[in-house]
């Protein structure tokens, strides 16, 4: 079997960034190596820095540079003001769309579109109910492990393409309550837009001061980044076809050129993995993908000084 | 409206049935379910013997298989479907895709609720279930508002189910992964939030300290009252200041909203717990049942017993309730 490379997407921003740092960031992106570039609001219905026809004209500029553009939808959708802006980014006929919720997906049957990190596909019999209905692609759930990708891969339909986040802070919930509005004493409805303030969130520790959350809004992200570089050989070899990462305020680009040049194989993924550490806001983890705690963070190579490996695990 | 009450044993089913409970919600000793603790939960013997008695009683019973099953665990799921019809449930109540494609599938009778697992907190989203699996019944999230909960029910093509009382979860159900974080299992992978063999309750000079996966959830002084560490619901640091970052240690209790509630079109009240005790679900279900007997008696002079509120008080988690999101000041 000849192994492909595979594709690099950048997932939606997160955060709620300025339109300035938007357009510069995108316009750093359109010159780097990845081919799948997500945009949208996918966390707060109420950020209103760029509106549907900012992100739709923001599409067309990544287009012309290369890029295929996905629109991404919001995870918890609410209000029928959330559902209006829903219905557009769906009937947009321009630009493939990520559903973060079973609402997107209903309005997307029929059509191809992209099941993201909201959706639960935890077992082939619903990756199949799926695929009947249009996706064409499939993000898989952050929280599971290995074994469970090496099965669903064995039975996928072969035209559904599976997209697995390597890299990024990991979204783990999403509430009613703004987080970042309650660290201000401010009211979810008066929140004076405060998550502004914070483009790579708000660090939660425990109070021995272990980091543990980042509070980003009405989401809630881990303290330390999923990191599956070194893993990358082995999901090469699974047949992942896209590899997803996570943008930060900092470092996004340099992330994306590791991540290009291991799955080239343009050097082993151990050369690089201690960079990757540095650009981790507070470290990284991979708990997960070793059927731990997501926090953990296991074995990062073999042959990894043990004093190095166990640092800072809990 | 429709009374369901939750029933992780078969005492607790006795206790709400006999309480005035409409229906109860069981689930097997497994992790098929959402609440898989050591202890809880039904064999095979004890859910047939639990269903004569509430069928006798004219008390639905309700199963919950609400997890998300993976390919190495899924003949455990499948099999769950296929006794939960032999049994004869009134409903499965269910939440992932590939429990309903099976269900409906194999079991067409059957009668399908959408679990609040199942993260469904807009008509769109429900419609989805209807449309594909025939749905009957929606459990919603505990995000909306009531006012939003009064703008779904107009849309929305079958009959909602909201939680009235007991633990409030503040995270969207169905994806929260807070748990696995911390401690490796999740509501959505294993059926567990926080998992007993990942608690610790350490006893220091200053107080308790209670810990998930080794990390600290939070310190409580000689005079504190001790929480069960889950994550959304410590105290941790931001910023240079220690509070509850998420959510304080609360439980909902929906009681003075009850003709809102009724008025909106909301078909059953759901009571949380069923991790709980028999005697709190006694004490619960009367209560409960008094007040929507009183709400269906006269809507607009529905006013709480103090006497009630004095019983829910006593029994809530924690010291203090909440309307939760019900009340948007909360949000």
């Amino acid at each position: 079997m000849t192994e492909r490379i595979p594709r690099l997407a950048l997932g939606a921003i997160p955060y709620y960034w300025s339109r300035e740092q938007i357009e510069l960031f995108y316009a750093q992106v359109a010159d780097a190596p990845v081919e799948i570039v997500y945009i949208g609001e996918t966390v707060c219905a109420k950020r209103k820095e760029m509106r549907t026809r900012d992100w739709l004209a923001l599409g067309e500029e990544l287009a012309a540079a290369g890029k295929d553009v996905v629109l991404s939808t919001l995870v918890l959708l609410e209000a029928e003001a959330d559902l209006r802006t829903l219905r557009r980014i769906c009937a947009n006929g321009r630009f493939m769309v990520e559903a973060n919720d079973m609402g997107a997906v209903r309005l997307l049957q029929g059509e191809s579109f992209v099941a993201g990190p909201g959706i639960n596909i935890y077992n082939d019999r619903a990756l199949t109910r799926l695929a009947a209905l249009g996706l064409k692609r499939w993000v898989f759930p952050v929280e599971l492990a290995r074994d469970t990708l090496v099965a669903l891969q064995a039975i996928r339909p072969a035209y559904i393409e599976t997209e697995m986040f390597v890299y990024g802070r990991i979204p783990l919930a999403y509430s009613a309550r703004c987080f970042t509005a309650r660290h201000l004493n401010l009211q979810k409805d008066d929140c004076g837009f405060c998550c502004h303030a914070y483009p790579d969130g708000l660090l939660v520790s425990s109070q021995e001061g272990a980091p543990f959350l980042n509070l980003n809004g009405i989401q809630t992200q881990s303290a330390q980044t999923y990191n599956l570089l070194t893993q990358l050989p082995e999901l090469i070899e699974l047949g992942i076809d896209v590899l997803r990462i996570g943008p930060q305020r900092e470092h996004t680009l340099e992330i994306i050129e590791i991540f290009d040049r291991v799955r080239r194989g343009e050097g082993e993924p151990q050369d690089f993995d201690c960079m990757l550490e540095g650009y981790a806001p507070v470290r990284a983890c991979n708990g997960y993908w070793h059927d731990e705690p997501g926090i953990s963070q296991h074995d990062t190579y073999p042959g990894m000084h043990p004093a190095l490996a166990s640092q800072d695990v809990l | 409206m429709e009374l369901v009450c939750p029933a992780g044993s078969l005492p607790s089913l006795k206790a709400a049935v006999d309480h005035g409970a409409d229906a109860v919600y069981i689930g097997f000793r497994d992790q098929t379910n959402a609440r898989h603790f050591a202890g809880l939960n039904f064999d095979a013997v004890t859910m047939e013997t639990g269903i004569r008695y509430a069928r006798a009683r004219g008390t639905h019973v309700y199963l919950a298989l609400n997890t998300y099953p993976q390919p190495a665990g899924w003949p455990r799921w499948q099999t769950a479907v296929d006794r939960a019809a032999d049994l004869g449930v009134d409903a499965l109540i269910a939440a992932d895709l590939g429990v309903f494609d099976y269900a409906t599938s194999t079991w067409p009778e059957l009668r399908l609720h959408l679990s609040v697992q199942g993260s469904a907190a807009n008509y769109e989203a429900i419609r989805f279930y209807h449309e594909h699996f025939g749905i009957k019944r929606v459990v919603l999230p505990r995000v909306l508002s009531l006012r939003q909960v009064e703008h779904l029910v107009q849309f929305c093509p079958v009959e909602v189910e909201v939680f009235g009382f007991g633990s409030l979860c503040v995270m969207m159900e169905g994806r929260c992964f807070l748990s696995s974080f911390a401690a490796g299992e999740s509501p959505n992978s294993c059926g567990a939030c926080s998992p007993a063999r990942a608690v610790e309750w350490r006893e220091t000079p200053t107080g308790l300290e209670t810990r998930l996966g080794g990390m600290l959830i939070d310190r409580f002084g000689l005079d504190e009252k001790a929480g069960y560490p889950q994550v959304c619901k410590g105290r941790y640091q931001v910023n240079g200041q220690t509070y509850y970052a998420l959510e304080e240690p609360n439980s909902l209790n929906t009681l003075s909203l009850l003709p809102q509630i009724r008025a909106a079109g909301v078909t059953a009240i759901k009571i949380e717990g069923r991790q709980r005790s028999p005697t709190y679900i006694s004490q619960v279900a009367r209560v409960w049942r008094a007040a929507i007997d009183a709400c269906e008696r006269d809507a607009a002079g529905f006013v709480p017993r103090p006497e009630w509120v004095a019983q829910l008080n006593k029994v809530s988690e924690g010291t203090h309730t909440t309307l939760g999101a019900y009340h948007r000041p909360w949000r």
